[in-house]
């Protein structure tokens, strides 16, 4: 058993701007312990997480590949920049941070190049409004309103992701019932990729998915 | 935080700058050195990641002129440490990233770098 990261440093204070790991940031933990050997022969050199909040989640990776591999996140809250750098620092690794909406200062370079991408959306259906404000403002609300269907943030990410991710590369993406995952199958296997459920289960109202989408082995491109 | 490993995979994002958006320019930059594990392995696999020359010329901006100018073919336990270093040891904790084509200025703070966009700026 992998232990949880040490999150002692941050404080109440912290959780009034950064989201606090609930059950959706520990079904995605427990999907990468489940993982973990496959990942670790996998021999990923490049982790991308998106929206780390907290830091929970890189610093969880970092603790399984160990410094094998560079371990990059952006989100577009700056409290969250500085909480997943200290969580890596406090549980003896770095994740390298970038304050950023999504990967587009990283596109450009990182084409091909990504071998683990982790996203914890913001999943919740809201409306569009709300889901805008919470990403252009960088505020609290935008780790968890996720506009229509609760993929309006998700999409965006979903559309590079065949772009970012390497021939082996592989994408965690925490999903809920109402993003309606046989879509995001069918739009992924669309441009080749495929989908699979790694883990779900129910946690009060939510029910909660870890999809794990990789390129399908045919494609080459 | 912003090490030249991460430094090297940045490119400015503006709208309309696609082509010599890449490296930003390093200015009035505060480092601090942070010793990290050596792990040969991880630095010659990630070699085809990283462009030589943006590589070269951010380390000597920084002070650090370890690394040749031109990428030899063959990488000695030398110049592995020497990249090492360069990659992962070099913190940036203060400063600035200029795009060379649109001049947009990225700056870092706290080790951060502020990569975001005011909406008229997004492509």
């Amino acid at each position: 058993m992998i232990p949880t990261p040490d999150l002692s440093h941050l404080t109440r204070k912290d959780y009034d701007l950064v989201y606090e790991p609930a059950e959706d940031t520990f079904i995605l933990l427990d999907a990468l312990e489940q993982d973990a050997e496959e990942l670790k022969r996998l021999r990923p050199s490049l982790c991308l997480e998106v929206g780390p909040g907290s830091g929970c989640v890189s610093a969880f990776l970092a603790s399984i590949l160990g410094d094998s591999s560079l371990y990059l996140a952006t989100d577009i809250n700056p409290h969250a920049c500085r909480c997943t750098i200290a969580t890596a620092r406090k549980n003896k690794s770095e994740v390298d941070t970038i304050h950023t909406s999504l990967t587009r200062p990283l596109s450009s370079r990182l084409r091909n190049s990504v071998d683990l991408l982790i996203f914890n959306p913001p999943y919740v259906p809201t409306e569009s409004t709300e889901s805008q404000e919470g990403q252009k403002h960088g505020q609290i609300s935008g780790s968890w309103a996720g506009g229509f269907d609760g993929m309006e943030v998700t999409n965006t990410l979903l559309d590079e992701s065949k772009t970012l991710l390497s021939a082996n590369g592989r994408f965690y993406l925490v999903a809920i019932k109402q993003n309606n995952i046989p879509d995001i199958s069918q739009k992924l296997s669309e441009c080749g990729m495929t989908t699979e459920t790694v883990l779900q289960r129910r946690a009060g109202r939510e029910h909660l998915f870890v999809l794990r989408i990789s390129r399908n082995s045919t494609d080459h491109e | 935080m912003v090490r030249l490993i991460t430094h090297n995979l940045l490119a400015c994002h503006a709208k309309g700058c696609t082509s010599n958006n890449f490296p930003l320019q390093l200015k009035d930059v505060q480092i601090a050195l942070r010793e990290a594990d050596f792990n040969p392995d991880f630095v010659r696999g990630f070699m085809p990641k990283i462009e030589w020359n943006a590589l070269v010329n951010a380390a000597r901006q920084l002070g650090d002129s370890s690394l040749p100018a031109e990428q030899p073919e063959m990488i000695d336990d030398d110049l592995l440490k020497a990249l090492h270093h360069v990659l992962l040891e070099i913190h940036i904790e203060e400063g600035q990233m200029t795009c060379p084509n649109c001049n947009h200025v990225y700056p870092i703070s706290n080790g951060i770098p502020n990569m975001l966009l005011a909406e008229h700026e997004i492509a």
